[in-house]
């Protein structure tokens, strides 16, 4: 017997039996996540409805020495919840219960399949809400969050998903189960929570959340200015940080992201507008008057027109809904897209877009840009139409172009999508060898049979017996350092 | 403890120099900030060379149109503060004592006033430089705020008491200086009225930047206590447009006013204590003066303790029963506790009922300092869970423990 079939025929007198599947068709339902042209079929899917039974699973994963990878929702974009053909995919969707909302304590307790949104929802009678929101807040998992350690718009100023998580319950690669961190903050020892989150899945399995409430501001304010372009977009940009202000959110979509908005979700943006600009503040209510003042002036100095602040809840709700929607509504104008993460530092925004404008003119690939203005997080959507011979190819090559001018920029491969498969090979452009092997040095404390979520994050793997490198004093030159 | 050797590298490449050579002659190595906090924690269980990061102090860069720090551990949190507000911003990031340094903040993980707003200072650092005890240097992170490439190594340094690795440089996100700010004060006896002030504070929406408790010691004996109580108080500061500032300073004093405070003063400067850890205002510094082996009155036992906020009236009234002195980021669940010169079955006493009080409220109590006879008496840190995964990390950087030994949990 192989060793998945003896971890299967063990799961099944571990689980109950509608929590296994084995058959063929329902186990193709969980081939991708949200990057859909990497697809594997995984060996075996477990639905585990207790922390016990995922302790037991990734036990007998240990065991027998077998691949284990986790998926919440399956919308991560860059594969890290890619199934192993020989392997147990665990999915969290009947870990879904909230054990605890406390409000008086400002947390919340929660199992790692319970969708982001219903955190806030749970909260809202109270007047508490969870910051963290990615754009796919609907769907997405708590459990997805940690792992990802995702952002959203609102982490300009409340900070992402690291920031608001105190602790969590984690199954590890032996299958043990342990509690990091503690309800309160600065529990003490090694911050282990710290490097889980965003980990994405390669240091266990997390089967309980405990997260921050946030205290709902008493004011919110949506402001929505048209460009006539992204450099003037930036700007403004640049003069409401250089003013001391800090936005909720800042965000910025180009004309071809407006576009497809429109035809998406009919948001009403500016006609003529070739950058939009969404600035949301949000405070005490005398606080966010005075901002607004100021950053209704600062737009306008910088070209801004067709200014316009949302006056109710429905109109703010509109606003966003075009930001939000922006990745799914490229495919209103374009058969297949790439949804690029990329990060530079925020006062390279003009050169780096029209770095990405040349090399889009240059190749004849279309990139819409929608991002993050406010932390230099870039999401270009690059276009293509795979029926095309070629145009995946070149689109793929822009892509990755825009990354090395990120990582040239003094930027990041990736802003909260996470490495994945995706982009593995794209690490040694802003990590040596050095860098990413002290980094697994965590992942073999944690996993040193590399058994949970193997071939993500990391290029090439550590062997964790590696014996450490011998120095040899007598080589070292010779300097009077002591 | 005496190190037969201290070595003061004068940038990363000596620090690795230095430490390949420490691994080649099988040393023990302790590295070294400004002194102020080496002895927190337990003491070494070997020592042979001092690693005195005093000379790496400089400010590699401040991208001020980017809201980021570059730089090197031994640089002083305060002359960083000067630097940064000249160009109008600031680190989120309080001096807990004078002359402490980035490298040695971050080692110990104490967070200050700013956390309640800005978060602790784990998630003000963005990037880091390191070295391995074996001499390997390596980075993680970067100089963007957002940044999921790779495992956030800063993380797992902050509050690791330097024995894992050497930092050699540190990237912070900054934040702009408030064009005005309010210190709401109100005087208060103990924990009756400083409850129910600082709870009505942190649930009303009026966003504090921080709400900070100072409560000196109580007077020794109980008979003492009721008739000559010090004076503390219940602070909060509120940070913005000067106009929605002086709007919400008003609301916080009316709070107070409400909540039964009796007089309340509104000030644009900061008390004295502000941040400063509890009792060590009013002590000389101690910067780095071998501690004699005879308890002394500087010899104060500091406790930090944790706790989910609904915790707050039991965690102050354990404490001052125990005779405590304290001050901290109480609507956050954060406190330092000053158990001023006790002995050691009192110190004792006052551990065991803490950590029973703070862990019913989802926190711990951990000795971060105290004098010799303590720190043989008592558990230093608590029960720690995942103590296994701690050594097992412990044990893939530093196979041969010979980076600050002992210091920290669990004998690592
Ligand atoms: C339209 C759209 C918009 C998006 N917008 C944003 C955005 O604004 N910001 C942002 O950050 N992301 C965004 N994303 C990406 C994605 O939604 C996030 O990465 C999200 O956190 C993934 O959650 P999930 O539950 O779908 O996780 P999955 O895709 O199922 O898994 C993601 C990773 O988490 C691991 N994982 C899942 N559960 C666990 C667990 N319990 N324990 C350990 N590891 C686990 C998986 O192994 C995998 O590596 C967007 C995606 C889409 C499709």
């Amino acid at each position: 017997m192989d060793a998945l079939a003896a971890v299967t025929s063990r799961v099944r007198t571990l689980l109950p039996d509608h929590a296994v599947i084995t058959d063929r068709a329902r186990l193709r339902t969980y081939e991708c996540d949200g990057l859909t042209h990497h697809r594997v079929v995984p060996g075996l899917v477990v639905l585990p409805e207790t922390a016990d039974q995922v302790a037991a699973v990734v036990a007998e994963c240990a065991r027998h020495q077998v691949p284990f990878v986790a998926r919440g929702s399956g919308t991560g974009l860059s594969g890290g919840a890619l199934p192993h053909a020989a392997g147990v995919l665990i999915v969290t969707s009947r870990l879904r219960r909230i054990l605890a909302v406390r409000p008086e304590d400002e947390r919340a307790v929660v199992e790692p399949g319970v969708i982001n949104l219903d955190v806030s929802r749970a909260a809202a009678p109270y007047g508490y809400h969870y910051a963290p929101d990615p754009s796919s807040r609907q769907v997405c998992s708590i459990g997805g969050n940690l792992a990802e350690n995702s952002g959203g718009a609102h982490c300009l100023k409340y900070g992402f998903t690291a920031c608001h998580v105190l602790a969590a319950d984690l199954v590890t690669p032996d299958g043990d189960l342990v509690t990091l961190g503690t309800e309160a903050p600065d529990a003490p020892g090694y911050d282990l929570l710290g490097t889980v989150i965003g980990a994405e899945g390669t240091l266990g399995v997390v089967t309980s959340v405990t997260v921050r409430l946030t205290r709902d501001p008493e004011a919110v304010t949506t402001l929505l200015a048209a460009f006539a372009g992204t450099d003037d977009a930036g700007a403004a940009t640049s003069a409401i940080i250089a003013a001391g202000i800090v936005p909720a959110a800042v965000e910025m979509m180009d004309a071809l992201a407006i576009e497809a908005a429109e035809a998406a979700v009919a948001c009403g943006y500016p006609a003529g507008a070739g950058a939009v600009l969404i600035v949301e503040l949000d405070g005490p209510a005398a606080d966010v008057a005075a901002e607004l003042s100021v950053v209704t002036r600062l737009c306008t100095d910088a070209g801004g027109f067709a200014l316009r602040v949302a006056a109710d809840d429905a109109e703010r709700e509109l606003i966003w809904k075009g930001r939000r929607s922006a990745f799914a509504a490229v495919g209103r104008i374009s058969p297949d897209y790439i949804v690029q993460d990329g990060v530079i530092p925020r006062t390279a925004l003009p050169e780096v877009l029209r770095a990405i404008a040349t090399l889009s003119a240059d190749s004849g690939v279309r990139v819409a840009n929608v991002f993050h203005a406010g932390d230099g997080n870039l999401h270009p959507l690059v276009l293509f139409d795979a029926a095309v011979p070629g145009q995946e190819q070149r689109a793929e090559e822009v892509s990755g172009a825009i990354l090395d001018l990120c990582v040239t920029h003094g930027g990041s491969i990736t802003g909260e999508h996470g490495v994945g498969v995706d982009k593995a090979r794209y690490l040694p452009r802003m990590f040596t060898d050095h860098d990413l092997d002290t980094m697994q040095l965590v992942r073999c404390a944690f996993d040193p049979a590399g058994i949970a979520n193997p071939g993500k994050i990391f290029p090439t793997p550590r062997l964790c017996g590696e014996v450490p490198r011998k120095h040899h004093a007598a080589t070292e030159p010779a300097r009077d350092i002591f | 403890m005496r190190a037969s050797f201290v070595a003061r590298p004068a940038d990363a490449a000596q620090v690795a120099d230095v430490l390949r050579v420490a691994a080649a002659h099988d040393l023990a190595v302790v590295p070294r900030g400004n002194g102020t906090r080496l002895d927190w924690g337990l003491p070494p269980s070997r020592l042979d060379l001092i690693l005195d990061l005093s000379a790496l102090d400089r400010i590699v860069d401040h991208a001020a149109g980017d809201l980021v720090l570059v730089a090197e551990p031994g640089a002083r949190i305060a002359d960083v503060q000067r630097h940064l507000a000249a160009a109008g911003q600031r680190l989120a990031v309080d001096a807990p004592a004078p002359g402490a340094t980035l490298g040695g903040t971050v080692a110990t993980g104490h967070s200050g006033p700013s956390r309640l707003l800005a978060g602790p200072i784990k998630d003000q650092i963005i990037g880091i430089s390191l070295v391995r005890p074996d001499g390997t240097p390596a980075i993680s992170g970067g100089r963007v705020v957002k940044n999921v490439a790779g495992y956030d190594l800063a993380r797992l340094m902050c509050g690791s008491y330097g024995t894992l690795a050497v930092f050699t440089r540190l990237i912070f996100r900054l934040r702009p200086l408030p064009a005005a700010r309010a210190f709401i004060t109100a005087p208060v006896l103990g924990p009756s009225l400083a409850t129910p002030l600082i709870e009505a504070v942190a649930t009303a929406r009026l966003a504090p930047s921080a709400v900070e408790l100072d409560l000196p010691a109580p007077p020794p004996d109980d008979a003492a206590r009721s008739v000559a109580c010090p004076q503390g108080a219940v602070v909060v500061l509120v940070e913005g447009s000067p106009g929605g500032v002086a709007g919400r300073a008003s609301a916080v004093r009316e709070l107070l006013q409400k909540t039964g405070a009796e007089e309340v003063h509104v000030r644009a400067e900061s008390p004295p204590w502000w941040g400063a850890l509890p009792q060590w205002d009013a002590k000389p510094q101690r910067d780095a003066k071998p501690r004699s082996a005879e308890p002394s009155a500087d010899d104060d036992t500091l406790l930090r303790l944790t706790f989910v906020r609904s915790g707050l009236p039991e965690v102050l009234s354990t404490a001052r029963d125990h005779g405590a002195a304290l001050r901290g980021a109480a609507a956050a669940g954060v406190l330092t506790a000053a158990l001023p010169h006790a002995a050691p079955d009192r110190v004792a006493l006052a551990l065991a009922a803490l950590r029973t009080v703070c862990a019913r409220y989802g926190g711990t109590a951990v000795v971060l300092n105290a004098p010799p006879e303590i720190r043989s008496a008592v558990d230093m840190w608590g029960p720690i869970p995942a103590l296994d995964l701690m050594r097992r990390v412990k044990q893939q950087f530093d196979p041969s423990h010979r980076l600050s030994p002992g210091r920290f949990v669990g004998g690592l």
